[in-house]
């Protein structure tokens, strides 16, 4: 399921670089684990989506440089990996998982849920006020605890319909 | 101890000895279980030895596949003239299994020292943990323990990193898995050439599944006959096996048993049955790749890669995900599709195409605009998108299909001559 709301058109958003300083040496440190430049670029691009929520072409272009890579193949990769954000995202993501293992133990309840409580309007779209962004994942890789569901990095395990309302005041 | 569950009378312990145990995920723990002793002495073993042990225990790899480890190992070049890599598949994204997951989140060390004993037997010096990006626990796990570990330096001059997927099922074939730790889409690549000759950065390269590698120490500890013995019905299986059981049963979670255990034991007895008033329908034995056993096959099947091939499905990863008999099974055939259709890297026609349209037509069968003439068109798809590709996903997605149809004919025909009430699709 990719995320579709707010588009922001290419080359219009505000760039900030994100290498700089002491995220620069914290790159080098991760390009030394490997024998090319190149095999930092999966690393490099959680450390874009870590400092500004998402990944923008600017931001693409600034890891193609720093790693020799053309910003052409730097967008590639990211559009390959479906976790690495393209457009800006509600402030807290949520990801449900959906697979026949989840699907079962009733995960299409799950997601209902936090589509009503959080006002976003479908999958993959962020609720009105900006703080939520929904989806449905593919297989999270905890099946005997469905339903997980992953907020932002917190993996939270065996969620029903009646567990949604409180992790979404917990998560404001 | 045991997570999330005391382990059963029947479990046979080895690997999931300190589930739920958090003090064994210390480096101070871990050693104190008489942890990394294994490591150490493997440390001072001729590499070959070390092959030999793995291969005399009959050891096989826990990802899926089931090729002996020992073997695998043995493909790499005896005289060192390249760099060598090990690479560690915990990408564990295969519908039905979480078993990785327990053992990087309680037992980080196990996994590590398995690592570096491999990483001595075939003369690496870099190790690379792949995880999947969703773990975020089983990372943070794994991570605490690698620096602590590194720090009390154990692992001699094996260097060991982990490296963060971002979200792609396909990044578990091993060499869509090097692709990605080199920075690249993770498309699988034509073999050959094979990984041992030239895997991640074109180096000989072997690639181990976690299960697998956290075994290792184990089997140097109590003797590769020890391993062997454990063993109740094909001696081509041998040890134990985490078997991760989801869906309709009492108590979902990990089971550790020795291969040849009775798959009707394992979900009546030691998960507890069915839920109240329900019966069993049907079951995928090894993750959603393999092929789908009814409830006689399922009732009648022994857990090991010889057993579950007899009742014509695959051991698989272990994950076993168990159907009751309120299961649409079209609908969870198209939700698996669904899933092949989404994670297919797109780079095979077969594959591409295949995945898609296998879930339009069971969308429309669902949808009650299906034709009689869609099931064996599905057939004949699925007979195309299988043997044909680079990797296996796309057979991965016929599989479901093919055994769903051949097994539970009537409930597609069901949706297609009106009897079922048509599915409004999300």
């Amino acid at each position: 399921m990719s995320v579709t709301a707010h588009p922001t058109p290419a080359g219009t958003e505000a760039y900030e670089p994100v290498f700089t300083g002491p995220t620069l040496e914290q790159l080098g440190e991760i390009i030394a684990r490997y024998p090319t430049k190149q095999a930092a670029l999966l690393p490099a691009l959680w450390m874009v989506q870590r400092a500004r929520g998402w990944i923008s072409d600017r931001n693409m272009a600034e890891v193609a440089e720093v790693l020799g890579l053309t910003p052409a193949y730097v967008k590639g990769v990211v559009t390959f990996y479906t976790m690495y954000h393209q457009h800006p995202v509600g402030k807290h993501f949520v990801q449900v998982c959906t697979t026949s293992p989840c699907n079962i133990c009733g995960a299409e309840a799950v997601t209902k849920a936090f589509l009503e409580t959080t006002g976003a309007k479908e999958l993959g779209a962020t609720s009105p006020d900006g703080k939520r962004t929904v989806i449905e994942v593919e297989c999270l890789g905890a099946c005997g605890f469905a339903t997980p569901v992953l907020v932002d990095d917190d993996f939270i395990e065996s969620v029903t319909p009646d567990k949604v309302p409180e992790l979404v005041r917990k998560y404001k | 101890m045991g997570f999330p569950h005391k382990p059963h009378a029947r479990e046979t312990v080895v690997l999931s000895k300190y589930f739920g145990d958090a003090d064994a995920r210390t480096y101070k723990g871990w050693v104190k279980r008489g942890g990394y002793e294994m490591l150490a002495q493997a440390l001072t073993m001729e590499p070959a030895k070390l092959i030999d042990v793995v291969k005399e225990s009959g050891l096989r790899g826990r990802g899926g596949a089931g090729f002996p480890t020992g073997l695998k190992w043995s493909f790499m070049p005896k005289e060192k003239k390249k760099p060598h890599y090990l690479c560690v598949n915990a990408d564990e994204s295969e519908p039905g299994t979480f078993k990785d997951r327990e053992i990087m989140r309680w037992t980080p060390h196990a996994l590590l020292e398995g690592s570096a004993i491999a990483a001595h037997a075939i003369q690496a010096e870099v190790v690379y943990i792949y995880i999947r990006g969703e773990f975020t626990e089983p990372w943070t796990f794994m991570d605490r323990a690698l620096a602590e570990a590194s720090a009390a330096k154990v692992f001699g001059p094996i260097k060991i990193y982990l490296h963060r997927g971002a979200g792609a099922y396909i990044c578990g074939e091993e060499t869509a898995l090097m692709n990605s730790i080199e920075g690249k889409r993770g498309n699988p690549r034509i073999k050959p050439p094979f990984p041992a000759a030239a895997g991640v950065f074109g180096m000989p390269t072997t690639i181990n599944n976690v299960e697998t590698l956290a075994a290792v120490p184990h089997i140097l500890k109590q003797g590769a006959a020890w391993y062997k013995g454990m063993s109740l019905s094909s001696p081509k299986s041998t040890g134990t096996k985490l078997f991760s059981v989801c869906g309709h049963v009492q108590k979902a979670g990990n089971y550790e048993v020795t291969m040849g255990f009775p798959l009707k034991d394992l979900l009546y007895e030691l998960c507890g049955g069915m839920r109240p008033g329900r019966t069993l329908k049907a079951c995928i034995p090894g993750g959603s790749s393999v092929p789908i056993l009814n409830r006689e096959e399922t009732e009648s099947c022994l857990l090991d890669y010889e057993g579950v091939v007899e009742k014509g499905s695959m051991l698989g990863s272990g994950g076993v995900i168990v159907f009751d008999d309120s299961t649409d099974m079209v609908y969870q055939i198209m939700r698996l599709a669904r899933f092949y259709a989404h994670e297919s890297c797109a780079q095979c026609t077969q594959c591409r195409e295949g995945t898609a349209w296998t879930t339009k037509i069971l969308e429309r069968i669902l949808a009650g605009q299906g034709k009689m003439a869609d099931l064996d068109l599905l057939l004949d798809l699925s007979e195309n998108m299988t043997g044909k590709t680079i990797c296996v996903l796309s057979d991965s997605c016929a599989a479901p299909v093919v055994s769903g149809i051949k097994r539970f004919k009537n409930e597609f025909e069901d949706y297609i001559a009106g009897r079922r009430r048509p599915v409004i699709m999300a």
